[in-house]
């Protein structure tokens, strides 16, 4: 079975993002750069079915520009077979990015695309969803329990209202969810061996893909500041100035 | 002039609250017609509560064994056969709305703005990035269908007190059968729902065990709030994941959110930005929880909390 991992490079969780004083983005110089950590939970997940024998090829692949490939290393260096690099300058919309990775499953044929539910920059929570729809497959977003066997996959996923149990027959999406799983640590000697496995480029333009970027983002604010709020001594004092405040 | 189409959420006959969010956002477009279609086995009580939300015109009841429950792909291409003549489909970003909208967008081969905030033209919006620390304007194109997925916390519930007619429509899309519903284990509570409750007691990692987050349920209760929990006290077991509030679980915005051992990562802030009133309780005077606090006690909780129980 092979697995296709959908793993896209974003500004490092840890990173307080700021709002360039022009209003035309995000300050990005300098930032640091990370995988998405719901893609990374992504390939763990791959990583783990590989490890018990259910998968037998685990690919990474993103939509990046050309600096991206230590990226894509990283993915090999946590235990990915192999990568697919499809290099565009520009960030691409979820709709198109789900239109490349559907060429890449055309010519992959992969059982399972993994990826994680949403990535920390845009936030949208789109591309797992359009790309099942445009391969005419199951999905199952938000997973946090993932089970295979005999060409299904049981997927317990968070729901509002609680845990959910899908039943899908494969191929299928799955989009990850926090509690999947903890991804490992990558281990220097792995680091060496990433360096030779295969890391396969494509230019975007070769794919024929019809661009879907149809958004325009015109202006980036910070978000409202809340004003500076007060503190109090103790609970007598907390009980009365959300009494003054009409709260209680 | 707009035709907005409204995806109804609802579970066990009972329409989600997030609904007639949706319709404040579609006012907000000035448009002509609000309809709102309900996908069920037997839409009938569902579509009588989504025809009571003022400002609602129609009603569209798509009866279908097949949508019992609801699976995105089996929703997916009825949606966006009645989408056809709607200038705007919208549904909640709740996990139905995040799961299906991006369904009904692919099949339409448009865009999908999510998570709206705010309205500024028919195709000019606002959304949150970057966990919500920018807020982006998005223009989009006019000549073809706009999805979008709701921010709930933006939008206040459109009022009951409209009486829209009930129409049955049937739908002709082939559906697949490629995924199967085997069950729901809700963390159903007493207490009153997190995304809709004006008051809200969240418990972190500072509360320390399952045994001792009885002190937030207390509190809780005294106030008749409903309880959230930070990312860590999921993590750590105290509480199930559906308490979870940030940007990866749950976006709220209660008239009242106390904070209880919460040092206030960026992701769980994110959550509760919009609140009305940000009270934080916590040992650590430099936690970070404590920059966007309206009201700050730094102390022991399981000092701080039995005493505002006897206060309140």
């Amino acid at each position: 079975m092979k697995i296709l991992v959908a793993y896209k490079r974003v500004i490092d969780s840890d990173v307080r993002v700021q709002v360039k004083p022009d209003n035309s983005g995000v300050v990005s110089e300098g930032v640091k750069l990370s995988a998405n950590p719901f893609d990374d939970i992504a390939l763990e997940e791959a990583l783990r079915l590989r490890d018990k024998g259910i998968a037998t090829e685990v690919i990474v692949a993103t939509i990046a520009p050309a600096d991206a490939q230590p990226h894509l290393r990283n993915g090999l260096a946590m235990g990915a077979n192999r990568a697919v690099h499809v290099v565009s300058d520009q960030p691409v919309q979820p709709l198109t990015a789900a239109r490349v990775l559907l060429k890449l499953v055309e010519k992959e044929q992969p059982d399972i695309v993994l990826m994680g539910k949403q990535a920390i920059d845009d936030d949208a929570s789109q591309t797992g969803q359009m790309l099942a729809t445009l391969w005419q497959r199951p999905q199952a977003t938000f997973a946090s329990q993932v089970e295979i066997a005999d060409g299904k996959a049981t997927v317990v996923r968070e729901v509002d209202a609680g845990l959910e149990t899908l039943e899908v027959d494969l191929p299928a999406v799955i989009t990850t969810d926090l509690r999947l799983n903890k991804p490992r640590f990558i281990k220097l000697p792995d680091i060496m061996k990433a360096k030779s496995k295969p890391l396969e480029t494509i230019a975007l333009a070769d794919l024929g893909v019809a661009s879907a970027d149809t958004l325009k983002t015109t202006h980036y604010a910070p978000p409202a500041q809340r004003s500076r709020g007060v503190m109090v001594k103790d609970a007598a004092e907390l009980v009365a100035k959300l009494k003054e405040k009409g709260l209680l | 002039m707009s035709k907005v189409l409204i995806v109804a959420e609802h579970l066990d006959g009972q329409l989600n609250a997030a609904t007639a969010k949706c319709v404040s956002a579609a006012k907000a477009l000035n448009p002509e017609a609000i309809d709102i279609v309900v996908l069920a086995a037997d839409p009938a009580a569902v579509a009588a509560q989504a025809a009571q939300i003022e400002g609602v015109s129609r009603v569209l009841a798509i009866a279908n064994p097949a949508n019992q429950n609801a699976i995105a792909q089996v929703l997916a291409p009825q949606v966006a056969e009645v989408a056809k003549s709607y200038s705007h489909v919208f549904g909640p970003s709740t996990t139905f709305g995040k799961d299906l909208m991006p369904c009904v967008a692919a099949l339409l081969g448009v865009a999908q703005v999510s998570d709206l905030m705010a309205v500024d033209a028919p195709y000019s919006f606002k959304r949150p990035m970057y966990a919500g620390n920018a807020i982006v304007s998005v223009e989009a194109p006019a000549d073809q269908i706009l999805v979008a997925t709701v921010r709930t916390a933006s939008w206040p519930a459109a009022a009951q007190g409209g009486n829209a007619a009930v129409e049955t429509v049937s739908v002709n899309a082939a559906l697949p059968n490629h995924t199967r519903f085997v069950k729901l284990e809700s963390g159903a509570s007493d207490r009153p729902d997190l995304q809709s409750a004006r008051r809200v007691v969240s418990g972190g990692r500072g509360v320390g065990s399952e045994d001792n987050f009885r002190v937030i349920y207390q509190l809780a209760d005294k106030l008749g709030a409903a309880v959230g929990a930070s990312r860590a006290a999921v993590d750590a077991g105290y509480v199930p994941n559906d308490m979870q509030v940030g940007q990866t679980g749950k976006i709220i915005a209660p008239e009242l959110y106390i904070a209880v051992g919460i040092s206030g990562a960026i992701q769980h802030i994110t959550g509760i930005k919009d609140a009305g009133t940000i009270v934080a309780i916590n040992k650590d005077p430099d936690a970070p929880i404590f920059e966007i606090a309206d009201i700050g006690l730094v102390g022991d909780l399981f000092q701080i909390l039995p005493e505002l129980i006897d206060h309140s």
